[in-house]
């Protein structure tokens, strides 16, 4: 049985006039590292919200079809139930922010308080998963008094620190630097590998070709695609969907329309397999 | 308009040593993309430039304007800046207010005002949405009023700080237009981003920063190429860029044109 399980979803803000997720259906098996694309507007936020219970539970609005993760339906638990299994990290770590803590070291800890974890347990925790995002220098700082790429970071560890069984993220990087980028794909991979299951909406394609699974396409808030992140990231369609593929994707492209580009070679979406391909067009295979 | 910044230090009350020693001239017209780590004193850097900031140390000219003896109100007719946030920028209860408010207090005489507000609603693209509130617009289009307010003060410099942050491939091209046309009319640009893609397409100058100071200053066809010391500075080059290099081309490639060029030569 899959972890998550979305079935005929149909969402509608309240006062808006028109559905923001249409009859979506979606499975996520437990340790699956799934990916979200699609323009500003898609419905991937919306998405992100309904697998953390924000819609509807927080939002109102009209729901149809049911949302189901593991023996839990969204519509029968309350939100204080929901975030225990599932964690979401906006897309805007401001909002994320408690606004009751007056250390990083504390909003981290803000969430096991709430669920009654142990006092020692509770450091023990808070300090891995500080170390763990890089943040660890943070500690005494206020939460508010931080760039956003280091608000990003605390954002996250506030969730990754609840250990939820699904883990919802919203663009979290959308304010690092490439490095730290780096850093935190490879935490929520390591998450991932410790049988996290991640659901990720993302514009950033190279990274999600890297660590991801399964990726699906939204546009008007439907799924439009879905498959392995090498079918998907190179398919036609997603210039269609107002998606621009990665510069391999496309420096690759347009070599195939030149005729360059060797038969039988998959477009890539990283730097590795666009190496490949140019280097077998340089070497005049 | 020119920028000239001499050894400019700065200190935060924290005691973050943000900036040491910044020395470089910016003359009008030139488009320059402000790359490093986050915490390695870009923003410190720009927002010394609109007078947010005031040297503790060191000098900033906007034209022959030193920023210490200015306002930032009298700053703010030469040097419109745009946040990475536009929720810290966004105030009123419509679009067409928002982006009126600038040029307005600016003093512009109103039939000025108005044509300014037409020209910066057309050029991203919220013509459509002027009677809009802001908020109730996607952060998406939020960042287009944020920057559609800063173009209707039309000030010889802009700065865009992180413009591509959390946008979509359209609007990131939108973006792209409005750089485009705003060099046209031959202001002074600068941006400060993460997105390298971005700065390769549009501007022609990249300063990489790393602790407080400047360590590589140049066009960015020659900056971009310089993957040892942009990594001291935690800054990937471009894709194609790299691309390039891992291919052992001859000219470092901004662009899929150069990289296809570069490769026809050698087969």
């Amino acid at each position: 049985m899959a972890l998550i399980d979305i079935k005929n979803l149909t969402y509608q803000y309240p006062i808006t006039d028109r559905p923001a997720l249409r009859d979506l259906s979606l499975k996520v098996e437990e340790n699956e590292f799934l990916a979200v694309i699609g323009r500003n507007g898609a419905g991937k936020s919306t998405l992100c919200y309904t697998l953390a219970g924000f819609v509807p539970h927080f939002f109102r609005g009209d729901l149809q079809g049911t949302v189901r993760v593991g023996e839990k339906e969204s519509a029968e638990s309350t939100l204080n139930e929901w975030v225990l299994q599932v964690g979401l990290v906006f897309q805007n770590p401001f909002n994320q922010i408690s606004g009751s803590k007056f250390t990083v070291y504390e909003e981290i800890a803000f969430g096991l308080e709430n669920i009654g974890i142990p006092r020692e347990e509770m450091h023990q925790r808070v300090e891995d998963i500080m170390s763990r995002t890089g943040i660890t220098d943070l500690g005494d700082r206020s939460p508010y008094a931080l760039s956003g790429g280091q608000q990003q970071r605390v954002a996250l560890a506030s969730i990754l620190v609840m250990e939820p069984r699904v883990l919802v993220l919203d663009e979290p990087t959308s304010q690092l630097d490439p490095i730290g980028t780096r850093q935190v794909f490879q935490v929520i991979k390591s998450m991932s590998g410790r049988g996290m299951t991640v659901v990720l909406a993302e514009h950033k394609l190279e990274w999600i070709a890297e660590f991801a699974d399964r990726v699906i396409a939204l546009q008007d808030g439907k799924i439009i695609l879905e498959g392995s992140p090498g079918e998907v990231l190179t398919s036609p369609r997603l210039d269609d969907i107002g998606i621009a593929p990665s510069r391999y994707t496309r420096a690759a492209r347009a070599a195939k329309e030149e005729g360059l580009w060797p038969a039988g070679q998959p477009l890539p979406v990283r730097l590795e397999e666009a190496r490949q391909g140019f280097q077998r067009i340089i070497d005049g295979h | 308009m020119d920028i000239k910044i001499q050894d400019l230090h700065h200190t935060y009350p924290s005691g973050v040593h943000a900036l040491q020693g910044i020395t470089c001239e910016i003359p009008a017209g030139d488009l320059v993309a402000v790359v490093g780590q986050n915490g390695s004193g870009k923003t410190t850097l720009v927002k010394h430039l609109n007078g947010l900031l005031k040297p503790d140390r060191g000098e900033v000219f906007i034209g022959t304007w030193s920023t210490e003896k200015q306002s930032v109100a009298r700053l703010a007719t030469r040097v419109g800046y745009v946040f990475q946030n536009p929720d810290e920028q966004l105030f009123t209860k419509s679009v067409q207010q928002e982006i009126s408010f600038g040029p307005r207090n600016l003093g512009y005489p109103e039939e000025k005002v108005q044509e300014l507000v037409e020209q910066a609603l057309c050029i991203t693209d919220l013509t459509d949405a002027r009677e809009t509130n802001p908020y109730d617009l996607s952060p998406t289009w939020r960042k287009m009023v944020a920057l559609a307010s800063i173009i209707a003060m039309d000030t010889p410099i802009v700065i865009f700080d992180e413009p591509t942050t959390g946008q979509d491939a359209a609007s990131i091209d939108r973006i792209g237009e409005v750089v485009e046309l705003l060099r046209g009319q031959g202001k002074t640009l600068l941006t400060i981003s993460h997105d390298i893609d971005f700065c390769a397409d549009h501007f022609q100058r990249v300063i990489a920063m790393a602790e407080g100071k400047i360590l590589l200053d140049g066009p960015a066809g020659q900056v971009l190429g310089e993957v040892e010391q942009l990594a001291n500075t935690y800054v990937d080059p471009p894709q194609i860029t790299r691309l390039g290099l891992e291919l052992g081309l001859e000219h470092t490639v901004l662009s899929e044109g150069e990289l296809l060029k570069e490769i026809r030569k050698m087969i």
